[in-house]
């Protein structure tokens, strides 16, 4: 570790002890998790309710809260929460319709529950203070790997052994076959990782992007030069703004990859 | 040279990824406005594929941002 990192670790040592609560300026101490209500261990399994727990939580209660708000009053003429129940509702329905068919919509639960949660995470992510449950690798990885395995049953289940011409293109030189097949499987195979990693380091990289310009506006502010804050300031405005249409974004590019893989597996036309 | 150091400049290069993620996404929205600007009554049916391509360029240029955390934080 040479002199200048010793002294960038100083000014942030520095800045985050002037900053309240000592989380001022390290832009990754938003992503930890740490115990709420510690509970004992099951199994060598630490249970314990963490700040993950209960934004997830959170998460969950705000979508049932929403989703059974809007469809208690049914009118012909929708109000404002029964609009934005029936807008979520048609943009999944549509989505799966026109990417799976209608016999895809056996799968709008799941993808639905999807959708929401994800959204609802992201969203819950931006308020100051809060916690990105989307930002860790380990839930988008189980997300993926849900959706992974539900593709991988639903093809096996609708074409038994047949499902494995995916992997073979039609159409192609055999001399060409064992390489594509070879490259197919592999792209099979990293799905998973690139569907967990997308929505894992888009979350990440944004809120650790906010936290460094806050960062930039606390130290210029401290170091009294107010006038010089204001510009990181505004960019961190702009940034928040992105960071919104990100997290919508990325909600509806995990479902409606998820609408593909499914339509892969249900139709097989390659 | 110290392990330390080659940690660092590895983590460096690996955000070399950033530049295709770059020039892809500038393709993709590039290519969409030519298109839609000449038939703009396509554009909107085609607006899931942008964001489609959109996610799956950018991903390639957060596999890079991993290989940089993993090489800082893991390794």
């Amino acid at each position: 570790m040479g002199p200048a990192q010793g002294r960038i670790e100083e000014i942030f040592v520095a800045g985050s002890k002037n900053a309240e609560g000592g989380a001022g300026l390290d832009p990754m101490h938003q992503f930890e998790v740490h115990p709420i209500v510690e509970l004992p261990q099951i199994g060598g399994v630490d249970v314990s309710f963490t700040n993950a727990s209960l934004w997830m939580a959170l998460a969950v209660g705000s979508i049932s809260l929403l989703m059974i708000a809007a469809s208690r009053p049914t009118n012909l003429v929708p109000g404002r929460l029964q609009l934005l129940g029936e807008m979520a509702y048609s943009f999944v329905a549509n989505m799966i319709k026109e990417n799976i068919g209608t016999e895809g919509m056996k799968f709008f639960p799941f993808i639905f529950t999807l959708f929401m949660f994800i959204l609802f995470c992201n969203m819950l992510g931006m308020l100051p203070y809060s916690y990105t449950v989307t930002s860790h690798l380990i839930v988008t990885f189980a997300l993926a790997a849900t959706v992974f395995m539900l593709v991988t049953l639903v093809g096996f289940f609708r074409h038994g052994i047949g499902f494995l011409k995916l992997f073979v293109p039609s159409g192609i030189p055999v001399v060409l076959l064992p390489l594509l097949v070879v490259i197919e499987v592999i792209s099979y195979l990293t799905r998973p990782v690139s569907l967990s990693v997308r929505l894992f380091g888009n979350m990440m990289a944004g809120h650790t992007m906010l936290k460094i310009f806050g960062g930039f506006v606390v130290g210029l502010g401290s170091a009294g030069l107010v006038p010089l804050a204001i510009a990181p300031f505004a960019l961190m405005v702009a940034f928040t703004g992105l960071e919104l249409l990100i997290a919508g974004l990325q909600a509806y590019v995990f479902t409606i990859l998820t609408c593909i893989y499914l339509n892969e597996a249900i139709h097989m036309d390659h | 040279m110290e392990a330390e150091a080659a940690k660092y400049i590895g983590a460096g290069i690996a955000c070399i990824a950033l530049a295709g993620a770059g020039i892809s996404i500038g393709t993709i929205f590039g290519n969409f406005l030519a298109g839609a600007l000449r038939n703009p009554s396509a554009a909107q049916s085609q607006f899931p594929n942008l964001l489609l391509g959109f996610a799956l360029a950018e991903a390639t240029g957060l596999f890079g941002l991993i290989i940089a955390l993993i090489l800082l934080f893991v390794v």
